[in-house]
């Protein structure tokens, strides 16, 4: 039952990584600080919350919206073809707005 | 990306994240950490995912379908930044700030050094 949950959360995650792409520019950054403030605000919930959602949501959904080697990639590869400054922005940009979303995440969770 | 993304690219996007996903939570299972521990599964997971990606990117695409399936799908999937981010604020949060900067600044230099292995031997060959 778990992984079923995990395969689902897992497919409508990456679908939806991959439709935004269609959407916005630099959509790597937008879904990664997403995920990280639907996943901070599910980790401030806690067990408030029944298990299966944060199974399905949390390790399922966020974890494949979300995606550290797509980000990686894109930074060498900006850091290759354009000036390595583009690529250092591209890197605190995500950094600091990701780990910002997940705290802010956390904190209105605990809040509710 | 004028054109619109067509089914079967769609479906193979969603089979691999679930694959990809399911990995993941796999990884997790084998490497269990307590709450405020240190995430190595995480981190393992999401080098490994960079190295992959970057073996993938460097081949000459065979079908259309491999980097939606395996790239998009499995490898995003796979590698996670919202686990990560809420990992480090959970770190940070249990009295461990070194950890949590550590963890941070560890695995975004592995992730990058991982790709660019991966990516490395075409490099020679250009």
């Amino acid at each position: 039952m778990t992984l079923v949950l995990v395969l689902a959360g897992g497919a409508v995650g990456a679908l939806a990584r991959y439709l935004v792409r269609w959407v916005v520019p630099w959509s790597t950054i937008w879904v990664n600080v997403a995920g990280s403030a639907l996943l901070g605000l599910l980790a401030g919930l806690g067990s408030t919350l029944p298990g299966w959602v944060g199974t399905l949501v949390g390790v399922g959904f966020c974890g494949a919206l979300t995606t550290y080697s797509t980000f990686a990639l894109e930074a060498v590869e900006l850091g290759r073809s354009r000036a390595r400054s583009t690529a250092a922005r591209y890197v605190t940009v995500t950094l600091v707005a990701g780990i910002a979303a997940a705290v802010l995440g956390v904190a209105i969770g605990r809040a509710l | 990306m004028s054109h619109r993304p067509s089914w079967d690219v769609l479906a193979v996007v969603a089979a691999g994240g679930s694959l990809g996903a399911a990995a993941r939570y796999g990884v997790g299972l084998a490497l269990p950490h307590d709450a405020g521990g240190f995430p190595w599964a995480t981190l393992g997971v999401n080098v490994l995912g960079c190295l992959a990606i970057g073996v993938l990117a460097r081949r000459a695409p065979t079908h259309r379908l491999v980097w939606p399936f395996v790239g998009t799908g499995v490898l995003g999937g796979f590698t996670t930044f919202s686990t990560y981010a809420v990992d480090a604020w959970t770190l940070a949060d249990a009295g461990r700030p070194l950890a949590a900067g550590a963890y941070v600044a560890g695995t975004l230099a592995a992730a990058v050094a991982a790709v660019w292995v991966g990516l490395r031997p075409h490099r020679s060959h250009a």
